[in-house]
């Protein structure tokens, strides 16, 4: 999958910077330290900016071509911020025989940004996600934790309005 | 901490009493009643907290009934619990009252206090409440009686829905890890293989490979350090049960899987879960927990010499794991890219270690065959594949949701006899299984029994068991489009053939559906998917044609349309549509024109109006608007 890449500089403060380090610490000794350390990174930043990964390969010892090879490589770790509210509408089977590309289009339209990117005052992203495995709801979308289901497309602008 | 059979015994005994009344006239029970003699009974009220139901708010309904029953100060009689999916995801959320078993579907929190003054309170059920298939003229019938649930089998999922999956107890008090006890204690661990062979379990996560002979596989294997891994990468889109299991089931998963590492001799295992399911995260957290501090993990294992422990692993969001080899790839913390088989994981798998690898369901059936013997379960199903299997109905079709049927029902029983038809009566078109990796089954092969075999012969496969039914609105041409961009955007990229295959392929499939195809590109298109199979590295690769494949086999008259026609049968490839007003239906309302996002028609009122088909985007609202009937899609 194509991965859109934030290319404007982070800064953490001194208090993440703890925390993200005494998070390495505990996943250390175990086998397999990077997947588990970049998913509590990404809970923590909401997404994995490069000075985060930089941090992570220095304090495991491993070339940052590692860390990155793994952070591109799955589709949960994302590279760019993400909005406040975050728009998922999932396009598993179940949900785009019952017409989930007509919800996506709506909300792409009614928000003017295209799957995969935020608007421009940072409070919406959209993204297009696989099964959610609420396929007996199907078309569903979620806002953030919040689930929709048996979604029409007219639906949308209801639910958009009240995250507004 | 439980190290004995006496241990073990006096909580199942203490926890059934507690469960009494779902035990006695449980989901499997068929009692009729009309009104509850409220004195004798107290009650236990069952809510559906699997993903299905908590998205449709399950958890606000069992905070307001525990405020409806405080309020009338019973909390101490009546009981709410929180189970696992009950399968009907459709009529969620979903809530049960035992003893009598009354089923109560799509609730809404306003709902409960009518609920809980009316049938917990005055024992008078509320009947428009409930769902409508349970009442018949003045009796109400428990859910076993409807036909969703009389048809199934349910072994895989015989406690989801039944138990708290959140209470060890409770899993206790339905005989568990009684098996584990059985296998530790009293069989060699060239018994438990040789039960697991004779009962000819098979994989339920794909291809079908006898679970038995992997054991044996890896068991025969010396080496200081072997792994016993569990693929809960349900990544197949359409398919829960796994999540379903795991969500209401944690204990048997946990119980299997130290199973397996008696039998092979491993002492360590790995979950592998998606991290998209949530609660099933949870309660598997839990579910790890208890059994370590019940003593089920761990070392020393009811007094024997047996060790074994359980690790998470969350996923991240790539189908390819799913493959084996990526999915130990994964685990090991890298890019869960595949590489070759041989060597097998049983011969060379996690941190180059014999490794089993089963998915959930297949564990789902190994305490069940353990407890009940090789001979039980091998007397259910088809000559080469026994047992149950577990599908996920989703698409067009009245009851989504999960059923588990013996192999060898048919998909018409299936579809129709507990799936309840199509909605809308609309006509069955074909059914997908296997996901991305699977086929089609187009209506001929309706009265086809399924099981490995069959689906295989038709081109199509069990795949996980995900099952969508298609009706005669759906184009199989952007179906197999749909698949395609899938495996586009999943394929890890690190062969040729499919990274690239499967890219041209899709090339192809949007050229055909945007009318630019000619018959030659159908042929080139044929003769990729061939190469691609038999070239790809993994099975995402070699599998990943199979929807071209079957489409073109049973539907090739609709990618010819679209061909040489220019014409989508089912009016759903937009490049392929035309909408036409009928001047003798038009009116000149000039509805359909002040509806026309891009203002492609004209017309003055009262006269015909015309659609500009250069501006047209084929959104269809001129039709949806047209209140004359004159608009018509071609």
């Amino acid at each position: 999958m194509k991965k859109s890449i934030s290319t404007s500089p982070f800064k953490l403060t001194g208090e993440q910077r703890e925390h993200l380090l005494s998070i390495i610490d505990t996943h250390k000794d175990t086998k397999g330290a990077v997947m588990p350390i970049l998913q509590e990174a990404q809970d923590m930043f909401g997404y994995l900016p490069k000075e985060v990964q930089e941090i992570v390969a220095e304090r495991l010892n491993i070339p940052l071509e590692e860390v990155y090879g793994v952070s591109t490589f799955y589709s949960q770790f994302s590279l760019t911020p993400k909005g406040k509210y975050n728009i998922s509408v999932c396009l598993g089977t179940a949900c785009y025989v019952k017409g989930a590309d007509k919800i996506i289009k709506k909300v792409s339209e009614l928000l003017k940004i295209e799957p995969e990117t935020c608007t421009k005052d940072g409070k919406f992203s959209l993204t297009a996600c696989r099964c959610i495995g609420a396929c007996g709801l199907a078309p569903v979308m979620t806002v953030n934790d919040d689930v929709y289901g048996r979604l029409k497309p007219e639906d949308v602008e209801g639910i958009l309005a009240k995250y507004k | 901490m439980i190290n004995n059979l006496d241990a073990l015994n006096a909580v199942r005994e203490k926890a059934r009493k507690a469960m009494n009344l779902r035990l006695e006239r449980g989901i499997k029970s068929s009692t009729e009643f009309k009104d509850i003699d409220i004195e004798t009974c107290r009650k236990q009220v069952l809510v559906c907290g699997g993903t299905g139901c908590t998205s449709s708010d399950s958890e606000k309904i069992i905070l307001e009934l525990q405020r409806e029953l405080e309020k009338y100060n019973l909390t101490k009689e009546i009981k709410v619990i929180k189970t696992g999916c009950f399968g009907l995801c459709a009529l969620g959320p979903i809530m049960i009252v035992y003893p009598e078993g009354s089923f109560y579907s799509r609730l809404k929190v306003e709902n409960i206090p009518e609920i809980v003054k009316a049938h917990l309170i005055e024992g008078k059920p509320v009947r428009h409440l409930l769902y409508s298939e349970t009442i018949e003229d003045d009796k109400i019938k428990s859910l076993s009686q409807t036909p969703f649930y009389s048809m199934q089998r349910r072994i895989a999922l015989s406690n989801c829905g039944f138990i708290d999956p959140e209470n060890i107890e409770e899993y206790i008090a339905v005989d568990g890890y009684k098996a584990l006890y059985k296998v530790v204690t009293e069989m060699t661990p060239e018994d438990v293989i040789k039960t697991i062979k004779d009962s000819g379990l098979r994989g339920r996560g794909g291809g079908g490979f006898p679970t038995g002979v992997k054991w044996e596989l890896a068991s025969k294997n010396q080496s200081d350090e072997k792994y016993v891994c569990c693929n809960a990468d349900e990544g197949d889109p359409g398919a829960f049960m796994d999540r379903s299991i795991l969500e209401g089931d944690p204990h048997t998963i946990i119980e299997a899987m130290a199973i397996a590492g008696y039998g092979i001799g491993a002492s360590k295992g790995y979950i592998y879960v998606r991290a998209e399911y949530p609660i099933a995260v949870k309660r598997l957290t839990i579910a790890i927990e208890q059994a370590r501090r019940y003593g089920f993990l761990n070392n020393n294992i009811f007094s024997s010499e047996f060790n074994f422990d359980i690790e998470l692993r969350l996923g991240a969001g790539a189908f390819v794991c799913g493959e084996e080899t990526a999915l130990l790839t994964s685990i090991e913390g890298k890019r869960g890219e595949p590489h070759p088989r041989p060597p097998f994981p049983a011969v060379c798998g996690l941190y180059d270690k014999p490794t089993v690898l089963n998915n959930v369901e297949t564990y789902a059936n190994v305490v069940k065959i353990i407890n009940n013997g090789a001979n039980w379960f091998n007397s259910i199903g088809t000559e080469k594949s026994k047992g149950t299997k577990v599908f996920a109905l989703g698409g067009k079709i009245n009851h989504t949701g999960l059923v588990e049927v013996p192999m060898g029902t048919t998909l018409r029983e299936i579809v129709y006899d507990i799936g309840g038809g199509l909605p809308k009566g609309k006509n069955f078109k074909a059914a997908q299984t296997g996901g991305p990796s699977g086929g089609c089954i187009p209506k001929e092969y309706l009265d086809i029994k399924i099981d490995y075999d069959n689906l295989v012969e038709i081109g199509s496969m069990m795949g996980s068991g995900g099952l969508i039914v298609m009706d005669e609105d759906t184009c199989m041409v952007d179906i197999a489009k749909f698949f395609l961009e899938f495996t586009v955007d999943e394929s890890c990229g690190k062969c040729t053939p499919c990274r690239v295959g499967t890219k041209r392929l899709l090339e192809i499939l949007n050229k055909i559906t945007s009318g630019q195809a000619t018959m030659a590109d159908i042929d080139k298109m044929e003769e990729l998917c061939h190469y691609i199979k038999a070239n790809s590295l993994c099975g995402l690769g070699q599998t990943a044609p199979n929807p071209v494949l079957s489409t073109l086999k049973y539907f090739r008259d609709e990618y010819e349309a679209h061909v040489k026609e220019k014409r989508c049968p089912a009016g759903v490839c937009k490049s392929l549509l035309k909408y036409l007003i009928m001047e003798d239906k038009c009116k000149g309302c000039t509805a359909c024109a002040r509806v026309c996002p891009v203002g492609a028609i004209k017309g003055e009122v009262k006269k015909v109006h015309k659609i500009d088909d250069s501006k047209c985007i084929k959104c269809g609202a001129c039709k949806a608007t047209c209140k004359f009937g004159a608009v018509k899609r071609i």
